[in-house]
């Protein structure tokens, strides 16, 4: 099978790229996009560290091969920052210490967006479910939980106000 | 059948640094143009905040604001020495040796200044805003970013400075072994709240109460951070994470990470933290190291904590259900 053109809406833009036959997401966006928020921790949808989100929902980009997603939108931790301000998920992390060696973050983060936009009002077991999926070796995962409780309740208040 | 609470204790003497053959760190500093000092390092941050701690140290002892620092780890080819990150000895080596770089570079920018202000260097000092004034006499002050400015372009001067901090090597003395191996010693205890199900040998951790004395916590929330975050990693050694669970036999090993447990995120115990400050004389204002010995405590605690809820004596992790249920059985049979 011949490499073909994959054309994907990145962050809102339309990007065209060139893809070997069964390529993944992940490898598409690191090294054909330049997009390396997302992580490659294990490679077999164990870590989460490569999600992102595609049409809204987060998908591990390591285990989906790029073709089959072609035409799709994909969300990733470079589109959050909208204008380069931090949003309410990223402020939270770093306000609330959720991150330190820094790997899984970017994981974390697109998992918490999905949740959000879902659900403005998670439960604290809500965010653990969601989370679930991600692996963190060095917070012990309280910080993380909290961050995101933590961005919903200002999230919630920034649509009030 | 029932789930028993236990608490259990244990405590951690842990060495700062290490000095086979000597353990040197090195750090160079020196101010750009607009009164940026750059920290140039060769160690690592892969998360335990040496660069957060480098620059508060850096700030603290130019008189500068944290803004005006920035820490360069870039490349441990061309940059100055580090022995690496590990024997939780990056706060107190590196924090001591920015201290020396940025002492002198102090010395530098307070001479610079003198000769700007036409005063004696000595009659200076820091404000902690970016500015360096005459003490006592406020309007008589210069901006870092105008003072660096007339050092590259009329003085011709760098403001920098060299560090290092060197735990020279002891060899032990033969006769009786004695020798000096660390810098200063942290101490911690934790405690732990377990709950044990007789029926099926799952061991829960509830709760963790952990009290350091880490000499001087430089930056408190990592401080915490680096707690609460090793402690998660001693339950997950405690009860999880293991490659051989019938060593020798490799039966049941985990292959890759799906099949490697550890702990996500809703079997996380509550964490209480406290630090209690000793400052040690020979860390950088204080600080001792904490690294590596957030996970030891845990381990044992817990496993008190299990023989305090059903009698069970655990020696080998991780404390896993059949571990748990074959001692209730011994006990039953004894
Ligand atoms: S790299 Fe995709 S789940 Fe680990
Ligand atoms: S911050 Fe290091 S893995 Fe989560």
């Amino acid at each position: 099978m011949p490499s073909q053109i994959v054309s994907l809406v990145v962050n809102g833009e339309r990007r065209e790229f060139i893809a070997a036959p069964g390529v993944t997401l992940l490898a598409s966006l690191r090294e054909s996009l330049g997009l390396t928020a997302a992580k490659r921790g294990c490679a077999q949808g164990a870590c989460g560290t490569c999600t992102v989100l595609v049409d809204g929902r987060p998908e591990v980009a390591c285990l989906v091969a790029v073709e089959t997603v072609a035409g799709r939108s994909v969300r990733t931790l470079e589109g959050v920052a909208a204008g380069g301000e931090l949003d309410e998920v990223q402020n939270a992390f770093v306000d609330c210490f959720a991150t330190q060696c820094g790997f899984c973050t970017a994981g974390m983060i697109m998992v918490a967006e999905a949740l959000l936009d879902r659900d403005p009002d998670p439960s604290e077991a809500d965010v653990v479910e969601a989370i679930s999926g991600n692996v963190c070796r060095c917070t012990g995962y309280r910080p993380i939980v909290i961050a995101i409780l933590e961005a919903a309740r200002r999230r919630r208040g920034a649509v009030s106000r | 059948m029932a789930k028993l609470r236990g608490r259990g204790y244990a405590s951690v003497n842990y060495p700062t640094g290490m000095n086979l053959g000597g353990d040197p760190s090195q750090a160079l500093i020196h101010a750009t143009t607009t009164g940026t000092f750059v920290i140039s390092l060769s160690s690592v941050d892969l998360g335990q905040g040496i660069k957060t701690i480098a620059a508060q140290c850096a700030a603290e002892t130019l008189g500068l604001p944290i803004e005006n620092v920035l820490v360069d780890t870039a490349d441990t080819d061309t940059g100055p020495h580090c022995m690496g990150t590990f024997a939780s000895r990056g706060t107190h080596r590196v924090g001591n040796a920015v201290i020396m770089a940025a002492a002198e570079a102090r010395g530098v920018m307070l001479e610079v200044a003198a000769e700007e202000l036409e005063v004696d260097a000595a009659d200076l000092e820091t404000d902690g805003t970016g500015f360096i004034r005459l003490k006592g006499a406020q309007e008589k002050a210069i901006h870092i970013t105008d003072l660096a400015l007339a050092a590259h372009f009329k003085h011709g001067r760098t403001i920098s400075g060299r560090g290092i901090y060197l735990k020279e090597p002891s060899a032990p003395v033969p006769e009786t072994g004695e020798m000096d191996p660390d810098s200063c010693q942290a101490h911690a205890c934790t405690a732990a709240v377990v709950e044990v199900d007789d029926e099926t040998g799952v061991v829960e951790v509830l709760e963790l109460y952990n009290a350091y004395e880490i000499g001087r916590a430089l930056n408190p929330a990592m401080a915490t951070q680096q707690v609460e975050g090793g402690a998660w990693m001693g339950v997950s050694h405690a009860l999880f994470e293991t490659t051989e669970p019938y060593y020798p036999s490799r039966d049941h090993g985990p292959h890759d990470f799906a099949g490697y447990l550890m702990p996500g995120p809703a079997d996380i115990p509550v964490q209480h933290s406290l630090f209690l400050e000793r400052p040690a004389g020979n860390g950088p204002y204080g600080a001792k190291g904490i690294g590596e010995m957030t996970a030891n405590a845990p381990i044992p605690a817990i496993a008190n904590a299990i023989f305090d809820a059903c009698g069970v004596r655990l020696e080998s992790m991780p404390f896993t259900p059949e571990r748990v249920l074959r001692g209730l059985d011994a006990l039953r049979d004894t």
